[in-house]
């Protein structure tokens, strides 16, 4: 089964309840956690472990073949993204701007392009005892979060059954890359705030789960603040709530040390219980 | 005219709070734009009434003809990105997974492909209750925020700074490190980041600083709940002056943040916040910055 | 010396872009014919991806000898244009082109 935790807005505390549910889970059961946050990845600065695989991650991109090139620029044409470009009798590909289309290489009349690999990033993988964390970066400059999530995706199916409980740490926001990272989802959590922001941003996260037609409920974060708005609107449409995670400064202040909370504050343990029943529950409905 | 660009690389460090604040403290001086797009949360505090929008357009996707369609299904073997299904019978088009690279369309024999732009949201014009306008924009369910969006937010929002004679722009610029990042930053004068004394607040303020590097733009930092860890605030004051970063102000850890959000207000909207004065003299040393430069 | 400035307008008077690859315009003085000439850029300033490149492959065929600008380009763009002998100056950004050019030729404006 494959839960996904994603949130409207960043800094919700999707990290602090991705990681320290999978470790909690992972007391009693085999669990996977994928960070795919690719942009900003911060699991793994709650979680060490021990190292299993690092490896580069590469996406495909075309390479001149100066000697048969007859400088037609096709390529040029056809490419819709401003990542090839003729100049003079040169030409010039921009690797950040593929989208791995394959269409100049393809197109090319003299099959001048072929495609090559280019590192856009690098995924580690990480083991403490029933806990596998792996977790993928995205080079700086680089702009397509969207092809590292999918491949790290690949990457977790291929090694791991889906009989395993998978966690996968989405990126913020309702674009892209967060389509791509829930999009496969069996189910969804979304983490908010009880504050405006919170508010606007959990229903913007909602119409978009709503759109893909993947189930979610709510998990409410620093609980005590703000207003009750964010409850009354789950109440509303009937989503069901979760776990309301208290506002404490002793949470922020472990979270500031890159700690787990949960063996720390018998509060967080407590909701952190509430998620990891309502986890096993949905894997025992959907029988997966 | 000077711009100074809000950014902070993590999400929940007080970013937008911050940069509706020192709107309020520049009142009619400065325009307003917001470029967070994906989370565009500033209007709940400057409470927009927009007097105009407009549609906004932005990259192309796919669409077959059904009539001209002669179902060779060569574009389902072209298409890298499983866009292109035939489940229904009809060869079809998933916007939701189409990168609009155009290739169906180049090696479709009957012509039955063309490219379309896609609507992504709507950007807006606003009076705000600073007495200035804002331009902020609203994006459709998984349309991407792109470098256009950003472009075109920064671009109304100096046209009207212009027209009006403003001295000031001041930009929520947008997450992460892609293109609607370096999109936000163009054109800055003055960049602030705003960041937590945290493990991932420092991890993420080193990543967004190697871009703004390489802008060449000159920076400077406020720690929010810089109170919280005392250890990793003395870090990133080390990464400040180790690059040539000013250390604009330190922020306690306060939750009237929070309740000031909750009313719909900026905190500088309360005189007895200890965040006020700071935030109002942090905004005094950044107008002395932007006149030296 | 043929300079091109990035701007916002079509004469002396007009703003300097701070942007490169989303300027609205390019502009070119020729110094020996002292003649100016533009280069509507809106449409790639519009794309919604790649307008350094772009912008810069538009340099590239111009070939200017010197370009003033605001930030400077982005990497994609520098790197097209190490492929010509272009001197980049920046820091015009809130300059008119006159200024600009006044304050290239008195060497206040930064070669990048």
């Amino acid at each position: 089964m494959k839960i996904a935790i994603a949130s409207g807005k960043g800094g919700t505390g999707k990290t602090t309840v991705s990681t320290n549910l999978a470790k909690y889970l992972s007391e009693i059961r085999q669990v996977v956690l994928v960070d795919l946050d690719v942009e900003e990845p911060n699991s793994g600065l709650f979680l060490k472990g021990e190292l299993v695989n690092r490896q580069e991650m590469y996406k495909a991109i075309p390479q001149w073949e100066a000697s048969t090139c007859t400088l037609c620029g096709n390529c040029q044409k056809v490419c819709n993204f401003n990542s090839i470009m003729k100049l003079g009798d040169n030409i010039m590909v921009f690797p950040e701007l593929c989208h791995s289309c394959y269409a100049c290489s393809e197109l090319c009349p003299t099959h001048s392009l072929p495609m090559t690999k280019l590192k856009m990033g690098e995924l580690t993988e990480y083991k403490m005892d029933e806990l596998n964390f792996i977790s993928s970066k995205l080079d700086i400059g680089q702009e397509q979060a969207v092809p590292l999530i999918a491949q790290t995706i690949r990457y977790v199916d291929e090694r791991f059954p889906d009989s395993i409980l998978k966690l996968y740490d989405s990126p913020p926001g309702t674009s892209c890359p967060v389509i791509e990272a829930t999009k496969e989802a069996d189910f969804v959590l979304l983490v908010t705030e009880p504050t405006p922001f919170g508010l606007h941003d959990l229903k913007l996260a909602v119409e978009t789960m709503r759109e893909l037609g993947i189930g979610f409920a709510v998990i409410i974060n620093r609980f005590g603040i703000g207003d009750a708005e964010v409850e009354k609107y789950c109440e509303r449409e009937g989503i069901d709530l979760v776990a309301k995670i208290p506002n404490q400064r002793e949470i922020a202040t472990l979270y500031s040390r890159g700690e787990l909370i949960y063996p720390h504050i018998p509060e967080f343990k407590r909701e952190l219980e509430l998620i990891a029943d309502y986890c096993n529950r949905l894997q025992k409905e959907m029988s997966l | 005219m000077k711009e100074i660009v809000i950014i902070s690389g993590k999400g929940g460090t007080g970013k937008t709070s911050i940069t509706a604040s020192f709107a309020m403290l520049a009142g009619s001086d400065a325009i307003i734009a917001d470029c967070d797009v994906d989370a565009a949360d500033m209007h709940l505090l400057l409470k927009p009434d927009w007097f105009m929008q407009d549609d906004f357009y932005s990259g192309v996707a796919a669409e077959i003809d059904p009539e001209k369609c002669i179902k060779c299904g060569k574009c389902e073997q072209v298409c890298r990105f499983e866009a292109i299904n035939h489940e229904t019978g009809q060869y079809e088009v998933s916007n939701l997974n189409c990168e609009g690279c155009g290739y169906c369309g180049h090696i479709c024999p009957a012509g039955a492909i063309s490219m379309v732009e896609q609507n992504v949201g709507k950007w807006y014009v606003s009076d705000i209750k600073t007495g200035a306008k804002m331009v902020h924009a609203g994006l459709k369910i998984g349309a991407d925020n792109s470098g256009k969006l950003v472009a075109k937010v920064k671009r109304e929002a100096k046209a009207i700074a212009t027209l009006e004679n403003k001295p000031y722009i001041i930009v929520d610029g947008s997450p992460g490190i892609g293109c609607p990042v370096v999109s936000s930053l163009s054109g800055a004068d003055f960049v602030v980041f705003v960041t937590e004394p945290t493990v991932s607040g420092i991890h993420d303020l080193e990543r967004v600083y190697q871009l703004v590097e390489k802008f060449r733009i000159p920076s400077g930092c406020i720690i929010n709940k810089a109170d919280l860890n005392e250890q990793v605030s003395a870090e990133i004051k080390l990464f400040l002056t180790n690059n040539g970063i000013q250390h604009l102000a330190d922020l306690p850890y306060d939750e009237s943040f929070t309740k000031a959000m909750t009313n719909g207000q900026t905190i500088v909207e309360y005189p007895d916040s200890p965040i006020t004065g700071v935030l109002t003299i942090c905004w005094t040393d950044l107008k002395l910055i932007l006149e030296k430069q | 010396m043929k300079i091109a400035f990035t701007t916002t307008g079509t004469d002396w008077n007009a703003s300097i872009d701070p942007r490169f690859g989303r300027t609205e315009y390019i502009l070119i003085y020729d110094e020996e014919k002292d003649e100016i000439t533009n280069f509507d850029n809106r449409d790639i300033a519009d794309v919604a991806h790649g307008a350094g490149p772009k912008t810069a492959q538009l340099i590239f065929d111009l070939k200017p000898q010197v370009l003033i600008t605001g930030n400077g380009p982005g990497g994609n763009a520098a790197a097209v244009l190490t492929k010509t002998d272009l001197k980049i100056y920046i820091g015009a950004g809130n300059m008119t082109v006159k200024e600009a050019y006044e304050a290239y030729k008195t060497g206040i404006l930064k070669q990048s």
